[in-house]
């Protein structure tokens, strides 16, 4: 498993570096992965990277890009917003010739529409955005001071918002409210994965029983 | 004989707090959570919350949270049972 890095477009016509993570011997079979966002890509990271590791003893090579802003990248995430990121997860498939797509979580509001795949527990932009707005609220109600969701959105819709760490920028907040999985993809639940989901948990974690069944769903599905 | 809601909220708390299989089942009214669970933060409550209204098909609105609430399972499941019973 090795580092890679694309060309990735950014909102002023130009391209910036991004990185990827990469399962890729070169092989015909090739599965890129849209990560979940915030705060769920860190506690799925482990599952995700799992899942590959199993597809590579599959004999299927994959690709998990950072989206911009996001994890090892060097743009600031208050500027992106969710075409951006879907531009953005376009060029990755292509230029790494990307033949099938998983988007986990948030991910799945994001994946490359052409491609065929599979969209593991998919959101809505609408309840990460309450999730993340009701946490932020809990922990400014420690320190003694009152929020609510409605004067938050609409404080962050005029200038952004930082929300368990990550500086939102107000387009984002904007058309994340009302953002969706995108359509056509086949949709793997919770319930055939087993167990409860990762990204529930307080503390990142990993699972091998439910890395193996994801894995056997993405597998069986791309050699059909 | 426990309430479906009673089941709900230990198979939601197991997921939430990754606890091994039947550690919930041991939960009484009396077990300590927010403050005794160092597990529980308040991105982790977000969430405990946000899936007891998707998997108990009910609204938590934020004001309706507060410490009292999160102290023991008892109050929790209460809170739930009430929840559902108005909805």
């Amino acid at each position: 498993m090795t580092p890679a890095a694309w060309p990735c477009p950014t909102p002023d016509g130009g391209s910036a570096e991004e990185y990827a993570l990469c399962c890729d011997r070169g092989r015909a079979r090739r599965l890129l992965i849209v990560p979940a966002l915030f705060d769920e890509a860190n506690r799925l990271r482990r599952l995700t990277v799992e899942v590959m590791r199993r597809l590579d003893g599959a004999g299927i090579d994959s690709i998990l890009p950072d989206l911009p802003g996001c994890n090892e990248s060097l743009q600031p995430l208050e500027a992106q917003t969710p075409m951006g990121w879907r531009a953005a997860m376009a060029a990755a498939a292509a230029h790494f010739g990307a033949t099938h797509v998983l988007g986990i979580r948030g991910g799945a509001m994001l994946t490359p529409g052409p491609l065929p795949g599979w969209h593991y527990a998919p959101s809505k932009g609408a309840s990460i955005l309450r999730q993340l707005i009701r946490a932020r609220i809990l922990a400014s109600r420690e320190t003694g001071i009152s929020e609510s969701q409605d004067s938050l959105l609409e404080q962050g819709l005029a200038k952004g918002l930082e929300l368990a760490g990550f500086r939102l920028g107000p387009v984002l907040l904007g058309e994340f409210q009302g953002l969706t999985p995108v359509p056509g993809a086949r949709i793997v639940d919770q319930d055939t994965i087993g167990g409860g989901g990762l990204w529930l948990r307080a503390d990142p974690g990993e699972d091998r029983d439910q890395a193996d069944a994801l894995a056997a769903v993405l597998a069986i599905g791309i050699a059909a | 004989m426990p309430t479906e809601t009673d089941q709900l909220l230990r198979r939601i708390l197991t997921d939430v707090l990754g606890l091994k299989a039947g550690q919930a089942e041991g939960f009484t009214a009396e077990t300590g959570l927010f403050g005794h669970l160092p597990e529980l933060d308040s991105m982790a409550v977000a969430g405990l919350l946000t899936e007891m209204e998707d998997r108990l098909d009910i609204m938590i609105e934020d004001d309706e949270i507060d410490g009292e609430l999160l102290e023991t399972y008892g109050s929790l499941l209460a809170f739930a049972e009430a929840k559902r019973a108005s909805a």
